[in-house]
């Protein structure tokens, strides 16, 4: 098991924790979920942190990849820019990968369902080359990823409505397909 | 009156398809002018039952066109067989402009001949009159060449019924879905199953024989094209380089696939492969995505979208060295996915008007762009053979389904499948 996302949880749960809190789950701005505060039942005043575990559906990808970090990057409409918020998603990503070379992940680009199909497909790409490039300026290898477009061909929800777009234009960081 | 009525919401059923749902053509918009036709059943000759119902053909090929307003059988109180026996002082009480009669008989080898005569009721004059002998399997067949015949002459434009359309049709729920490439008739019927999969399947193109199909599939985990012999079902990936391999389209020769490709860098390039020799002549050079190409008829410009102004625009490009792009589409913050009409007067786009996505079309020579479509979300327009229609994806209800534009916009046609959506058609060159 690696070093490095134990580490973090227990970081996470040294600063983030305090006596006497039940744990709390908490939606990242991608969504997925993080565990936080301190998982044993210490009542005592402070200075008693209990080791933290690791939680069922705790770790970031199911095949691998950064715990506690979610793997989806949402896009504005018609735009390919990575938003800032982002940035702290990229860095985990790419240090893993730095820290792993014989990771290797796929970088999805997805778009909605709006326009036409052929010209989604590379909109979708603009997407993952833009992910795939910040990963690398982080300190992910070249050879460690894949770039794959899908255009609108996979959507994550069906409506045709704006919040069944917002969650289709997207990238995903896929580890272990 | 009711008669027009009837014209305008015509409800046909297919016969049932093996290879998936059941096909249903509407008709939301006729034309008020529509042609007022009899379509007399054939006389058969031969012992026994009839082997085919050509006339039903007919009159459901003529209907579904929108052009035309076949009289119901049950109002058909004579029955001619021949020109000759055509009253046409009875038929202008029914108030139909044309009559048309024919036999239906076994020839000694096995085959069939249709013979089929067309009147006109204003003057007796007889438009047509043909035998044509037929294969047994060929029956359906020919009865599209009747039908085709039939609008020829009345309409003066070469008709496109004995022609196939290419689709996808997609099952399953979102995150199981399966992916079919299918061939049917022009009328939906004869579903054919092509290829199926798990993953994606795009952008059909058909050969200009009509004997292939080159297509985009993701089933390798990666986009790739393919194209696949019909008759044979044999399938040769033409084009897997890195990154994306898409929106294939085969020149009016048949020699080369014009392709979208983005090779290792991620942008997307037009590019031109000659099948026989595997030579890859690039055509676009720049930052912006270039894609969609599509040959104009005597395949020396290649028209495609391209976002190098802000947005996608239709430029085109002539295939010469040292050719620059001009831009095509000048009205509308959206315009992408050309497909030129087999004239070359006409672009068929997808368009952005008043917010939706819909079907435009672009006149060559005066530049203006009319929108054809009504709905919210459409796409991947289709242009029938003969020009006179085009064939696109309409999403409704939340479900992608097939319909047809006339290509001046008058004539409005939906095609549902009972289950599943279908997206993607692509309409068959001329079968001869």
């Amino acid at each position: 098991m690696q070093l490095l996302p134990i580490l973090l949880i227990l970081v996470g749960a040294l600063v983030l924790g305090g006596c006497g809190k039940k744990a709390t789950t908490v939606a990242d701005q991608t969504g997925s979920t993080a565990v936080e505060g301190s998982g044993t039942d210490s009542t005592q005043g402070e200075g008693q942190v209990g080791e933290g575990r690791e939680l069922p559906g705790a770790s970031g990808s199911p095949t691998g990849g950064p715990a506690g970090v979610g793997n989806v990057i949402y896009f504005d409409f018609d735009r390919s820019e990575i938003r800032p918020e982002y940035a702290a998603l990229i860095d985990s990503h790419a240090k893993y990968l730095a820290g792993s070379g014989a990771v290797k992940i796929r970088v999805e680009g997805h778009t909605d369902e709006r326009g036409s199909r052929e010209y989604n497909i590379a909109l979708a790409e603009r997407r993952a080359q833009a992910v795939r490039r910040a990963l690398m300026l982080q300190g992910a290898g070249d050879a460690q990823l894949t770039t794959v477009s899908y255009g609108e061909e996979r959507p994550a929800a069906v409506g045709s409505d704006e919040a069944s777009y917002e969650k289709n234009r997207r990238v995903e960081l896929v580890y272990g397909r | 009156m009711f008669r027009r009525i009837l014209a305008t919401i015509a409800i046909l059923a297919l016969p049932a398809a093996p290879a998936g749902a059941q096909l249903t053509v509407q008709i939301l918009r006729g034309m008020a002018d529509s042609v007022p036709i009899a379509v007399v059943p054939l006389a058969w000759e031969g012992p026994g039952q009839a082997p085919y119902d050509v006339a039903a053909t007919v009159r459901a090929d003529l209907e579904r066109s929108g052009r035309f307003r076949p009289l119901p059988q049950a109002q058909l109180v004579e029955q001619p067989h021949s020109a000759g026996e055509v009253d046409t002082a009875d038929w202008r009480m029914l108030k139909v402009d044309y009559v048309l009669v024919g036999r239906l008989s076994p020839l000694p080898d096995g085959r069939f001949e249709i013979r089929f005569e067309l009147v006109a009721v204003a003057n007796g004059e007889r438009l047509l009159g043909t035998a044509m002998p037929v294969d047994p399997k060929a029956l359906k067949r020919a009865s599209h060449r009747v039908s085709d015949a039939v609008y020829e002459k009345i309409l003066g434009v070469r008709g496109a019924f004995a022609t196939r359309i290419a689709y996808v049709a997609v099952d399953g729920p979102i995150d199981k879905r399966s992916y079919r490439l299918i061939v049917a008739d022009a009328d939906g019927a004869n579903e054919n199953r092509v290829f199926d999969s798990r993953d994606p399947i795009m952008s059909p193109s058909w050969s200009p024989d009509g004997r292939s199909l080159a297509y985009v599939s993701f089933h390798s985990g990666l986009s790739a094209v393919y194209v696949q012999t019909l008759a044979t079902g044999a399938q040769v990936q033409v084009s897997a380089k890195s990154g994306i391999n898409g929106a294939p389209a085969f020149s009016p020769d048949g020699s080369r696939l014009a392709l979208a490709l983005s090779r290792r860098d991620g942008n997307v390039d037009v590019y031109v492969l000659t099948l026989a020799t595997q030579d890859l002549q690039r055509i676009t050079e720049d930052p912006a995505i270039d894609t969609e190409p599509c040959w104009s008829p005597d395949g020396r410009t290649l028209f495609f979208t391209s976002d190098r102004a802000g947005g996608p625009q239709v430029y085109s490009v002539g295939l010469e060295s040292g050719a620059r792009a001009r831009r095509v589409t000048f009205e509308g913050s959206y315009n992408a996915r050309p497909r030129v009409s087999p004239d070359g007067r006409q672009i068929a786009v997808v368009t952005v008007d008043r917010g939706a996505y819909r079907i435009g079309s672009v006149d060559t020579q005066r530049g203006g762009l009319q929108v054809l479509s009504g709905g919210q979300l459409d796409e991947s327009p289709s242009f029938a053979p003969n020009g006179a229609d085009v064939l696109y994806t309409s999403r409704v209800g939340g479900r992608d389904t097939l319909a047809i534009v006339s290509s001046d916009g008058r004539v409005q046609r939906q095609i549902a499948a009972s289950a599943g959506e279908l997206r993607e058609a692509a309409w068959s060159p001329y079968l001869d």
